[in-house]
């Protein structure tokens, strides 16, 4: 095994608070190390620790300054004076439906969220998002019927609840969004054809022959046969084809 | 008519009897609408341009009238600010140039500030969430929900 | 002049009728504009309180989108945007407290300077197109049809933003430019429920009884609407309305941008015949103005 490197860094502490109670922590770590630095043991509001599961929202202010700012715990880098607060669940309306029989319109989601006329355009949840989702705008774009685009717009949305947190109109927004996701990826957008073709043929039975021929060779004959594949090259374009036809449908 | 000057956007003169609660309410009216109640003269051209009036508990120069004294919770009980439109008829033909619907809107917020709604969203039938263009919606939660 | 389209939420669903005609129009009149890239929701309504910003940062905010992409002027045809947009604006501009404040709240948008002009798509056609020009520009004049012209509150109130503050009658004017008979009838001005027949359905319903009555008895043949909500009130739910009035009659509603499209010879899917009412196509098919088989 190759050794690995691992580089000494001076870390200098800073001073956070938690729940109103400070600790020195050091600062290299990011707001989830630091409380577990400090004897926190997390039960809630943490997940996946890599930024993508939304369950460690926190919002934050520093010494001195008004304005409120938010992150993932498990992302952010502890500043000096951070002030912080975290927020594992934040109640969010969301509406019952059956998928199966909901309309791809505008209409459906309207009926199920009439809450989405609340809106006033205040952008707090945008400046909130800690994934930079531009919520206003898919909000916006929901008001005006327009599914796809909202389905483009909050694409990273990771339903970590921030813009539920402040909205003026008593929104949840990313209820909202993810229904238009699943309306626009389940009824709207086009279907990849030739993945229905694909599944088609292999129903049909396109590859049983050399599943069965692969399945009755031996394991030093079948890592021979791996290893002596035949690759695309790196750089190929669309024109490149095997030698060998075998295996092609 | 004799009294003394409260500071709000325009000054309003109101008699020395109102009693203080009165008095509040008259000035938390003013201060909302920008707008001095004791401007009006009665002569209820509003009350006559009013499309939504027959709805009302009594017209909207009454409302304005019981306004005069701070008397806000009749108004309120009137519906004056809920069954009001926007329309905006009023102010255009006020003679004295009182933006009435203001007035109205500050009686509105009086309760929707309480955070209590006049209408609640999941009242709202289906088919009118869905034949309604959406300014509809946007229009009457603005107005009617807190 | 930039002069920037400012849709709202109706236009590319509900009101798609009032819209796409408009929008081709402007092209086959000359009228050069570009549809803002980016907008939110205005609001629908104009905030009455003395203290509250808020409800004014959604308008304000599209007048920066309009700043933002270059454009002096902005037009929209839905009445309640046009009317929210308008009186935010004079609001901003009348008010420079008020406008930092809001351009300190808005702190991840540029600031907004006061520079941008509302207008109404009639105000704009007259001003920019010209009623004699647009006169000449027609391929099918509307004779024969009366049509009652209904502003509706927003366009008209209050003074500040009235886009006929004289009373010199611009959609009548609009409408004679097309060819078409103007019928006067009382309700012009009159407000049709607005918000109320969401609210209180009865009492709005009352409303828009008064407005078709008085089209009724002046003898309209079409009601020629301008705003989404007021095409709600009186047009698709005219059949509730007619039902639980007394002596009404349907009376077939068309936004005025339809008229403009048929005026102009445009093809029938832009000025989305299929959205307006039975009545209203058969009216026009009547009238010879479009062909039976398109609508």
């Amino acid at each position: 095994m190759a050794s690995a490197t691992v580089t000494e860094v001076e870390s200098k502490t800073v001073p956070i608070y938690v729940m109103g109670k400070k600790y020195d922590v050091p600062d290299t770590l990011t707001i989830m190390k630091a409380m577990e630095y400090a004897g926190y043991q997390y039960i809630r509001g943490c997940g996946c620790r890599g930024g993508i599961c939304g369950a460690c929202a926190t919002v934050y202010r520093k010494a001195g300054d008004y304005k409120i700012y938010t992150g993932l715990a498990c992302q952010t880098v502890v500043e000096p004076e951070m002030y912080l607060a975290q927020l594992p669940f934040y109640p969010a309306n969301r509406a019952e439906y059956d998928f199966e029989k909901l309309d791809a319109t505008p209409e459906s989601i309207f009926k199920l969220y009439p809450e989405l006329f609340r809106c006033v355009a205040c952008n707090a949840c945008s400046k909130v998002c800690p994934m930079d989702v531009e919520v206003l705008d898919y909000v916006s774009a929901l008001k005006r019927g327009d599914i796809e685009a909202a389905a483009e717009i909050s694409f990273d949305c990771i339903q970590c609840g921030l813009c539920t947190s402040r909205c003026m109109g008593e929104m949840a927004q990313y209820h909202i969004a993810q229904l238009a996701r699943r309306l626009y990826g389940g009824k709207l957008a086009p279907k990849a054809e030739h993945l229905q073709k694909m599944c088609d043929d292999i129903e049909g039975g396109a590859f049983d022959d050399d599943l069965t021929r692969l399945k009755a060779t031996g394991e030093d004959e079948l890592k021979k046969t791996y290893t002596e594949r035949e690759m695309e090259p790196a750089m190929s374009d669309e024109s490149w084809k095997p030698e060998s036809s075998a295996g092609l449908v | 008519m004799e009294g003394e000057p409260i500071s709000t956007p325009k000054p309003v003169h109101v008699p020395k009897t109102i009693d203080p609660v009165r008095k509040r309410a008259l000035e938390k009216i003013s201060e909302l609408s920008g707008e001095n109640v004791w401007e009006c003269m009665q002569c209820g051209t509003c009350s006559a341009v009013c499309p939504m009036v027959e709805s009302m508990g009594f017209t909207t120069r009454q409302g304005i009238h019981y306004l005069q004294f701070g008397m806000v919770e009749k108004v309120i009980d009137a519906r004056i600010g809920e069954y009001c439109a926007s329309c905006h008829s009023c102010q255009v033909r006020c003679p004295r140039g009182i933006e009435v619907p203001k007035v109205f809107e500050a009686v509105r917020l009086l309760t929707l500030r309480q955070n209590e709604d006049f209408i609640k969203l999941n009242e709202l039938a289906d088919e009118t969430i869905v034949g309604a263009p959406q300014i509809a919606m946007v229009s009457a939660f603005r107005k009617l929900t807190a | 002049m930039k002069i920037a389209y400012y849709p709202g939420c109706t236009m590319k669903t509900k009101a798609a009728n009032l819209e796409l005609a408009a929008v081709e129009a402007l092209n086959v009149l000359g009228v050069e504009f570009t549809e803002l890239e980016r907008w939110n929701c205005c609001g629908a309504v104009f905030s009455l309180a003395e203290d509250d910003l808020i409800h004014h940062v959604a308008p304000v905010r599209n007048l920066i989108r309009a700043q933002q992409e270059g454009c002096e002027t902005v037009v929209t045809i839905c009445s309640q945007c046009y009317n929210t947009l308008a009186r935010a604006n004079l609001l901003v501009r009348g008010d420079e407290e008020k406008l930092d404040t809001i351009n300190r709240f808005m702190d991840e948008e540029p600031d907004y300077d006061g520079g941008i002009e509302v207008v109404h798509y009639l105000t704009l056609l007259r001003d920019q197109v010209g009623w004699d020009a647009l006169k000449e520009k027609v391929v099918q004049p509307l004779d024969g049809l009366k049509v009652a012209p209904f502003y509706g509150c927003t366009l008209l109130r209050p003074d500040e933003v009235s886009i006929d503050p004289l009373n010199e009658g611009i959609l009548e004017d609009f409408l004679c430019a097309l060819g078409a008979e103007v019928v006067p009838f009382s309700a012009a001005t009159e407000c049709c429920g607005s918000y109320q027949m969401l609210a209180h359905p009865e009492e709005g319903m009352q409303r828009a009884a008064k407005v078709i009555g008085s089209a009724n008895r002046a003898g309209a043949e079409a009601l020629v609407l301008s705003c989404p909500l007021c095409e709600y009130n009186l047009g698709s739910r005219q059949p509730e309305v007619v039902a639980m009035g007394e002596d009404l009659e349907e009376v077939p509603t068309l936004y005025f941008t339809q008229l403009l499209g048929i005026a102009l010879g445009l093809e029938s899917d832009l000025c989305r015949l299929d959205l307006a009412g039975r009545a209203a196509r058969d009216l026009l098919t009547e009238k010879n103005f479009v062909a039976a088989a398109t609508v």
